[in-house]
């Protein structure tokens, strides 16, 4: 007889999720539907404001992904009121985004989605000895002396028999499906701690530009911090030394820790390749060399990826009025010209109506409406976005340098480019693409260095500041690559305020429920055909939903376009 | 009970000696920002005191709180979740998921009934029953009532759960309400800011735990400590305010020099908050030494406060109005003057002060 479980809440990602699923008597899953349980508001909050504050509400979308928001809310009311930014400015937000994705990345692997591979308790059982053995075979890092791995056991007895087991209580461990040695459990265990102290570093550069982490500040025409070698309190040597130091630490953390973890990690689970889902990928790409509309210049390249086919890399045009639309079906909204059809964000609409059953609830009723996030497809069809995306559109398109680590990983794992299309195929992209971002950091410095060195200073564009000097009626669209996947937001600005606003997020692509032709989701898709070792815990699937990396507030913010009153609601 | 081992305990069974507890000690000390005196307090505290369980609910929010918590320099979030609390409910770091996650969660509040404390990031969604923000099948509106009954001392993290935040931002359509609003029967720490600076939401929780009660707070709830000040009053760029050099435009000759970003919006002259002093992310910067105004993100409504880019119309110093023109003019007619009306305001910030105090 088929059953039903339910994982809610789900941990170790942003926001609130829910999965139900469905899995016949072998205990494999036959269908699943993925549930955003919040919905924020913030586009009717918006609406009326100075275009110029747009990022700063945009940027409260998410503090995980912090500083994405932000950059494509300047970059949509730049492109709306047509102003250029300073090479200096646009090498500024590569390098804050790239630190914001390398960053982002990282919290990822060790903090929310490790402990689905790794079993902490294990870890007490290793012998310190081998743990040692091991990391230096794989890793020069320093860390990893046996004294150092004894040391931390001590540490984790200590913790575990206080009785006291804090943000490792109730865990799977001992869970048949953790297939690591208890030697390689605590070296994840040790990176786990190290990584949560190292990645702090890593921000200070967003600080160095935009005064704080999480949520740096911004500015429309291009960035508040003045360059200035000359100066006691601008951008100059000191602070572009530091820079310099954070990004030589965290490529060494990367390659030396990260990868080598991932690899490692992996190698004891390529058997388990479930969770491919779509084979539908795509990507807007990110990291423009010169504008934005310049697509060939974008480090991480543009494009779609139908049915795992890497022959062919489709184009996407964000602008194309019949490429995206969101659809609303199985979501708890209505739109006003009938919500049968989908609608493309400059003329989307955000009518909330809740036809949910009353908290508190067992089961949501699948087959009606059953979601806060929308269901974004392009052209109709569902894709994925993020990591992998990018990854397989730049391997796609033949990118020498993801060619290359992509092979690196896929050579010392033993395994062919197929096993990317799975969960672990998603979590090892996620590695790569940390690898190739670091790597841009080090890039974006040295462009900037080259500027200030020639004696070019300018951070900011003042010719459209001022509000008189803007058209009547505008309308833009910004766009980057989060570290989840595809972000697109579109403006437009009418007598100096905001007239509509409106985001498709990753998030919402990869979480949305099923559309109107009934194909599910991202993440409802990767998860059919998954086989549960127990079904009470369900540890497979927070796996596969982890290795999208969840990210709900922002799947969830919702700007509106027309503004509609939310005192349409109807609660049934 | 779960047997609960002090701080001493943990560093010993850990293998670190007692200058390495105590170094630990003086860290802590320093970050709560306390007289070198009270140092054995501390250590007598840490050396008798089990770690505090501490659940830690997200409502309506972006994280941005749990992130900057993990950004702290000292304490270090490692050693705070390994030896310093109990973090045994927590959505964005606990292992568990599901049933399981939230049996954790009823278990505490259990076990530790009138003993946790409750942490809560976000907004509660209250229009529509609660629909707005649900966890475990239930609205946040429900989970937070429950936990909140047999909480010790409820932490309000952020402009979310202090004052309201974004969501709460007009015309509010979620009915998203601060803590405050909801829980009326326990006591609240707010600390606001969007997020708070790392070392201050840290430096809170080492304050309960080492004296066993609640920082002082200020009339508006808030620790003392961190938000005794305006971020104007200990800004670098203070001279340059009383100077009257002012900032009119990003990416001039005067913001390659740090002029004053007053008249660009800065909100820092009405902001209590860390920022000037303690800064951010391990003393790196803050928004001002970046170069960009103060947007004011601890004050409550600040998002409602007019365009983050235009000066402040009127300049509120508790109860004083002195409007930017006025300080404007005064500060163009003549520097010494500025500093005059500005020590005018600090005089009357002090004799209100001190009437407080005689209360």
């Amino acid at each position: 007889m088929a059953s039903k479980i339910v994982v809610d809440p789900i941990p170790r990602i942003e926001g609130h999720l829910r999965i139900e699923a469905k899995m016949n008597d072998s205990n494999v899953i036959e269908e699943a539907y993925s549930t955003g349980t919040m919905w924020r508001g913030i586009e009717v909050i918006l609406k009326g404001r100075d275009p110029r504050d747009a990022w700063a509400f945009a940027e409260r979308i998410c503090g995980v992904c912090t500083t994405v928001h932000a950059l494509a809310s300047v970059r949509c009311v730049e492109d709306a009121l047509g102003i250029e930014i300073p090479p200096n400015a646009r090498i500024i937000r590569n390098l804050m985004n790239a630190t914001q994705q390398t960053q982002d990345h990282l919290v990822h692997f060790y903090h929310l989605h490790a402990l689905d591979w790794v079993d902490v308790v294990s870890a007490l059982k290793a012998d310190p000895k081998q743990a040692s053995d091991i990391a230096q075979s794989i890793s020069p890092w320093p860390k990893s002396s046996v004294g150092y791995f004894r040391d931390l056991q001590q540490r984790l007895v200590a913790f575990v028999e206080s009785g006291q087991l804090g943000i490792f209580s109730n865990g799977y461990w001992g869970h048949p499906a953790y297939k690591l040695p208890p030697e390689v459990n605590l070296i994840a265990v040790a990176h786990y701690l190290e990584a949560l102290d190292f990645q702090k570093e890593i921000v200070k550069i967003q600080t160095v530009f935009g005064g704080k982490n999480p949520h740096p500040n911004y500015v429309v025409g291009g960035m508040a911090c003045a360059i200035d070698p000359n100066s006691d309190t601008a951008i100059n040597i000191e602070r572009l030394a530091m820079i310099r130091k954070i990004i030589d630490d965290t490529q060494a953390f990367i390659d030396q820790v990260y990868i080598p973890d991932l690899i490692a990690i992996a190698g004891f689970y390529k058997e388990w390749l479930h969770g491919g889902g779509l084979g539908n990928y795509m990507s807007y790409g990110d990291f423009p060399e010169t504008t934005l509309d310049d697509y060939k210049t974008l480090l991480w390249p543009r494009g779609v990826i139908l049915n795992k086919d890497l022959s062919t890399v489709l184009d996407v045009d964000p602008r194309d009025l019949t490429q995206i639309r969101e659809e609303i079906g199985h979501s708890w909204y209505t739109y006003t010209k009938g919500s049968d059809k989908g609608l493309h964000p400059w003329e989307g609409e955000t009518n909330p109506n809740y036809t949910g059953p009353q908290p508190p609830f067992e089961f949501l009723d699948t087959d009606k409406q059953y979601s806060w996030l929308k269901t974004p497809r392009w052209k109709d069809h569902p894709v994925e976005v993020g990591p992998l995306a990018r990854v397989l559109v730049a391997y796609a398109k033949g990118d020498p340098m993801i060619k290359e680590t992509v092979g690196m990983v896929l050579g010392k794992l033993q395994v062919g480019p197929e096993a990317l299309f799975s969960t672990l195929g998603r979590t090892a992209a996620r590695g790569i693409e940390c690898k190739q971002t670091a790597g841009f950091m080090g890039h974006f410095y040295d462009q900037l260095v080259a500027n200030v060195k020639a004696g070019d200073y300018r951070t900011f564009n003042s010719e459209r500041w001022e509000p008189s000097t803007w058209p009547n009626e505008c309308k833009g669209f910004g766009y980057t690559e989060a570290p989840r996947g595809s972000l697109g937001h579109w403006i437009r600005i009418k007598d100096e305020k905001i007239d509509e606003y409106q985001i498709v997020v990753p998030s919402t692509w990869n979480a949305s429920p099923r559309d109107n032709r009934g194909n599910s989701g991202a993440y409802e898709a990767a998860l059919k055909g998954t086989p549960m070792v127990d079904p009470s815990k369900p540890l497979e699937i927070l796996r596969t939903v982890h290795s999208f990396d969840p990210c709900l507030a922002c799947a969830s913010h919702l700007f509106d376009m027309n503004g509609n009153e939310i005192t349409r609601v109807t609660i049934v | 009970m779960p047997t609960k081992q002090t701080f001493a305990e943990v560093f010993q069974s850990r293998g670190l000696s007692r200058r390495d507890f105590l170094k630990f000690c003086s860290l802590t000390s320093v970050s709560l920002g306390l007289a070198p005196s009270m140092l054995p307090k501390v250590v007598h505290a840490m050396e008798t005191k089990p770690r505090t369980p501490v659940i830690w609910l997200h409502g309506l929010e972006c994280t941005c709180c749990t992130e900057s918590f993990i950004r702290s320099s000292h304490p270090l979030v490692g050693d705070m979740v390994m030896n310093m609390i109990s973090l045994d409910y927590d959505d964005t770091l606990s292992a568990a998921a599901g049933h399981q996650l939230e049996e954790v969660r009823k278990k505490i509040m259990k076990e530790y009934y009138g003993k946790y404390i409750l942490a809560v990031e976000g907004n509660i969604p209250t229009k529509d029953n609660g629909v707005y923000c649900m966890v475990g099948g239930d609205s946040f509106l429900n989970v937070v009532r429950e936990t909140a009954a047999g909480a010790a001392a409820i932490i309000a993290w952020g402009a979310c759960a202090s004052f309201g935040c974004v969501q709460n931002a007009k015309p509010n359509p979620t009915g998203a309400k601060p803590v405050a609003e909801v829980i009326s029967d326990k006591p609240i720490v707010k600390v606001p800011g969007c997020p708070p600076i790392a070392e201050v939401m840290t430096g809170v929780i080492t304050h309960v735990h080492t004296f066993g009660k609640l920082p002082e707070l200020d009339r508006m709830g808030r620790p003392k400590a961190f938000y005794g000040t305006r971020i104007h009053d200990k800004c670098y760029r203070r001279a340059f305010y009383d100077a009257g050099m002012f900032v009119r435009g990003f990416d001039e000759e005067s913001t390659r020099k740090g002029w004053c970003l007053y008249k660009m919006g800065c909100k820092g002259p009405t902001t209590y908050n860390s920022c000037s002093k303690i800064q951010w992310n391990g003393g790196t910067s803050f928004p001002i030494g970046s170069g960009h105004p103060c947007i004011g993100c601890s004050e409550p409504g600040f998002w409602d406060n007019g365009p983050f880019y235009t000066r402040l119309a009127d300049v509120s110093f508790l109860g004083t109005d002195t409007t930017a023109d006025k300080i404007g003019m005064v500060a163009v007619g003549a520097a010494a003057a500025g500093a005059a009306a500005h020590a005018t305001v600090t005089a009357i910030k002090k004799k209100q002060h001190d009437k407080e105090s005689e209360q």
